[in-house]
């Protein structure tokens, strides 16, 4: 194992590793906590509820968002809901299935003791919800109801209508904004993080560029905690948010902190499809469909003719004549299984040329079955609003007419390796909720992104930096007119200029389009070795003529989109590299990761557990990156072949 | 489909603004209305980056500012002005969901940001509602320290209460209720938290100062009166009624009496 790549998890039995370890870690006294600093980058659900559980503590904390308001963070677009092992339905479940269903959902890519300690928080994390006065949906007498989603044969989702996101972060919020008020958070909205700073090799602060003014400034502290999610739009389309961007991880991946598992990017089944080339980004429709909603495509070629020349409607198909292609592979999961799972089937649906729409990339959502058990007021109640949107959108009523969907990139697996106690590499740099990488593996699970955020920042990162800050009290306030920080404020400057300097003739989201399509094309939801080499070189010939060819209009010091964008940008290309790398390097299939050279007869993903059971761990140098790895060990979960069919 | 688009400038928040006049073609009608505002803004950086239209014409340089994030109507960043409505002439969305099939081909259609003195404008139609933050901060939360919370379920809340709670708070925060009302009045923002909050077990305690609190924030930060013209539930993307501000007002009479 490399040096640094030491993942500290304790010793000892699976159920016990977190409580031993919470005993064993050091904490920091109530006097010297009021002396220390710390740095939030994100106001999500990991960043909103880290500073939050942070300021509660006494630590003087700093949290940083590129929105108007912490609240607009894209946790909010969350709809289905979140997992915990709570077992009030009494179907059995527990801490420990919950652990396995999601080891195995993540086709065994993910580190046994980080996952166990997931499961074993998730209750909490729901106590603490509804505390705030989260309003989860109930049953008459009161408690608490769940569905069921993807990868699991119980229900323990617990959920807010279609937006429970947006509950949960507004509990989050409500959190942070009790702190703010009792002044132990500050906070600096419309700031856009644009470098990491470190001395003597510990993060100790950061460089924004004020979002409003253009002014940058300099930020110091004890530690810095990197809560700025995901990097799905370097597809140009996904279901992220606009402003959703991975430049706050990429910096930190160039001063030093490993990035892991880049290849890993989750591709959500239920997305609405592609409609036009001016369309900026796919919206989602939940997971929480799957629950009553049945996936299928005409068995009949000459159904999908008819259906493409709108020469009849897709409710007139007969019953027979539909191929519930999810319930037909995989009885045992049916139209609930996996998410990496669903939307392979439907690719290889419309790949052989059963597609719905008039692009051929689509397939149906129907849910004519459920109406008819439930009635349409209970499918009203559950997904109304979701309902209301998709009609919104294509025009169609869908509990008239089954809704059509397709795949679309929506959550990054991958991120900022970090230890159990969810540190970087970089002493000091902390990364929490998609920002790492640690949870999930090859695919996450539905409703477990949320129960990530705040598991990791109600419940483990206030315990494990005070490891690390019980080191650190004797630590004046840092210095930031120290040479570290004028010279990243310096760079920063330079790259700003260098960008604002190339005055060519293509807009910014020209470029952006164009590495959107290089990606799904080659680094998409089918990956070979050909095509991946081919997308290497692509993203390269376009970042190049990016930085000849890019208009950046406008100045830095004042309020300036396209500046925001081009800076982004300029990052996606290196992490669109850095993708295609780890896909080439992986010559397995497993989870989102799907390379057509290793698949069964069946067309299923073959894993190879022999030589890919580790976490890849990328290090920055100036030509190309440096491969670490991180070995994989199962001493608790039997490795086995992922198996939703019986 | 083809429109003429009248947009408000404002280069930022010390300088006058004024409006400009721009075409757009060739809009399919599936297109959204922020997306019609993306196709508009390529067109206005390349005429930018082509030196001889700057010279040629006196407009304001560059694209038009707007917020957006999500793009799904639940991130409440958006916002807009449209035709002299907030979020545009259809109800219960916000702009993002606005679709072009829903205006007329070659119509002229006005874009202004969401005025009021509570919002200032930070350039074109971006404006500033940090405000929003500034009155939750005053009291929209339940005092409850992480760690402390007893087990989800012996806290029972009956399934109306918890969908009237539910209900409340779909806010999204974006501002339409102010930019709507006449006085520029931000109750119908505080009302939904309030009442999300009011009918819960969760808060009680603190609770009794939370409704006092939060208005008077209000008040402090330059938000008018409300005069009841409801005019706020009329633009509210979300559905919320102003049944909750009557039930903020229930609040901020008890609360007034326990002193």
């Amino acid at each position: 194992m490399e040096d640094k790549l030491i993942s500290k998890v304790p010793e000892g039995p699976l159920a016990e590793k977190w409580t031993k370890y919470k005993e064993e870690i050091r904490v920091v006294s109530p006097a010297n906590k009021r002396k220390m600093e710390i740095i939030v980058i994100g106001t999500g659900l990991g960043g909103a509820s880290a500073a939050a559980s942070l300021g509660e503590l006494g630590y003087n904390v700093k949290i940083f968002c590129i929105s108007d308001s912490p609240r607009r963070a894209h946790s909010i677009a969350a709809q289905g809901g979140i997992n915990a092992a709570k077992n009030y339905q009494n179907d059995n479940d527990s801490v420990y299935r919950l652990f396995y269903d999601t080891i195995k959902g993540g086709d065994y890519r993910s580190r046994e003791a980080n996952v166990y300690r997931l499961a074993e928080v998730s209750n909490l994390i729901i106590d603490q919800c509804v505390a705030q006065g989260v309003p989860f949906a109930r049953e008459y007498g009161g408690t608490l109801s769940n569905r069921s989603f993807g990868g699991a044969q119980v229900s323990r989702t617990f959920y807010a209508r279609g937006q429970t996101g947006q509950q949960l972060l507004l509990g989050a919020y409500a959190s942070l904004n009790r702190q703010i008020a009792k002044g132990t958070v500050k906070s600096y909205v419309r700031h856009e993080m644009l470098d990491l700073v470190l001395i003597n090799g510990e993060a100790k602060g950061i460089i924004t560029r004020n979002l409003v003014t253009g002014e940058i400034e300099r930020f110091g502290a004890h530690a810095v905690i990197l809560a700025s999610g995901g990097y799905s739009n370097v597809y140009f389309l996904s279901t992220n948010a606009m402003n959703s961007n991975g430049s706050a991880a990429w910096k930190c991946y160039k001063k030093g902190a490993y990035f892991a598992n880049p290849c890993f990017a989750q591709i959500h089944p239920t997305c609405i499809p592609v409609h036009g080339t001016q369309q900026s980004k796919r919206t989602l429709m939940s997971e929480s469909l799957r629950n009553d909603g049945r996936i299928w495509v005409p068995k009949k070629m000459e159904d999908v003719l008819k259906l493409k020349k709108e020469q009849i409607k897709p409710s007139q198909i007969a019953e027979e004549d539909r191929d519930y292609y999810l319930e037909r592979r995989y009885p045992a999961f049916g139209n609930l299984v996996p998410r990496d799972v669903a939307s392979r089937a439907a690719k290889e649906r419309c790949d052989a040329g059963y597609g719905v729409n008039k692009t051929g990339l689509a397939v149906f959502l129907d849910f004519k079955t459920a109406i008819a058990r439930l009635g349409k007021p209970i499918i009203e109640d559950r997904y109304g609003n979701l309902f209301q949107m998709y009609e919104e959108i294509t025009t169609t009523n869908p509990y008239e007419e089954p809704m059509m969907i397709f795949p679309a990139i929506h959550y990054t697996m991958g991120g900022i390796w970090v230890d159990y106690d969810l540190q970087t590499t970089i002493p000091g740099l902390y990364a929490i909720g998609e920002a790492n990488f640690s949870d999930h593996g090859g695919n996450r699970l539905g409703a477990s992104a949320l129960m990530q955020g705040l598991a990791d920042g109600y419940f483990i990162l206030p315990y494990t930096i005070g490891d690390y800050l019980s080191h650190k009290f004797t630590d004046p306030f840092t210095d930031i007119n120290a040479p570290e920080f004028v010279e990243a404020e310096k760079n920063v400057k330079n790259r700003i200029h260098k960008l604002f300097a190339i005055k060519g003739k293509e807009t910014v989201d020209y470029y952006h389009k164009k590495l959107g399509d290089i990606m799904w094309e080659k680094v998409g939801m089918a990956r070979d070795e050909k095509g991946l080499k081919e997308g290497i070189s692509q993203i390269a010939e376009l970042k190049d003529e990016f930085w000849k060819n890019v208009y950046v209009s406008g100045k830095n010091e004042e309020f300036n989109q396209e500046l925001e964008k081009a800076w982004r940008l300029a990052d996606y290309f290196e992490i669109g590299d850095l993708m295609a790398r780890d896909a080439l390097n992986r010559k397995e299939s497993c989870g989102g990761h799907f390379r057509t050279e290793m698949k069964t007869e069946e067309g299923e993903t073959k894993r190879d557990d022999e030589n890919f059971m580790f976490v890849s761990a990328w290090e920055y140098s100036e030509k190309v990156p440096i491969f670490h790895k991180e070995p994989l060990t199962f001493e608790f979960a039997k490795v086995e072949t992922r198996n939703y069919k019986d | 489909m083809n429109f003429t688009l009248k947009i408000w400038r404002q280069a930022n928040a010390k300088t006058k603004g004024h409006f400009e006049k721009y075409q757009v073609h060739d809009i399919s009608p599936d297109t959204s209305f922020l997306e019609m505002l993306d196709i508009l803004n390529d067109q206005l950086i390349r005429d930018g980056s082509d030196p001889v239209a700057v010279n040629k014409s006196c407009h304001t340089e560059g694209p038009v500012a707007f917020d957006s994030d999500c793009r799904e109507g639940i991130c409440g960043m958006c916002s807009l002005y449209i035709n002299g409505r907030a979020h545009g002439p259809e109800d219960d969305i916000t702009t993002c969901q606005l679709y072009m099939r829903k205006f007329k081909d070659g119509e002229t259609i006005t874009v202004e940001p969401f005025r009021s003195a509570g919002f200032p404008i930070i350039k074109d139609l971006v404006v500033d509602r940090g405000a929003f933050d500034k009155i939750l901060q005053a009291g929209g939360f339940t005092d409850i320290n992480v760690g402390s919370a007893p087990d989800a379920n012996s806290i029972l809340v009956s399934k109306v209460k918890a969908d009237k709670s539910m209900d409340a708070s779909a806010c999204v925060g974006c501002g339409a209720c102010v930019a709507t009302c006449k006085n520029g009045s931000a109750m119908l923002f505080v009302a939904a938290r309030v009442s999300a909050l009011a009918d819960l077990p969760q808060g009680k305690t603190e609770g009794v100062k939370r409704a006092k609190s939060m208005v008077a924030k209000m008040d402090e930060l330059g938000f008018g009166a409300c005069t009841n013209t409801q005019a706020c539930q009329m633009e509210c993307p979300k559905g919320i009624t102003v049944a909750n501000i009557a039930r903020l007002n229930k609040e901020f009479l008890s609360s007034k009496f326990k002193d």
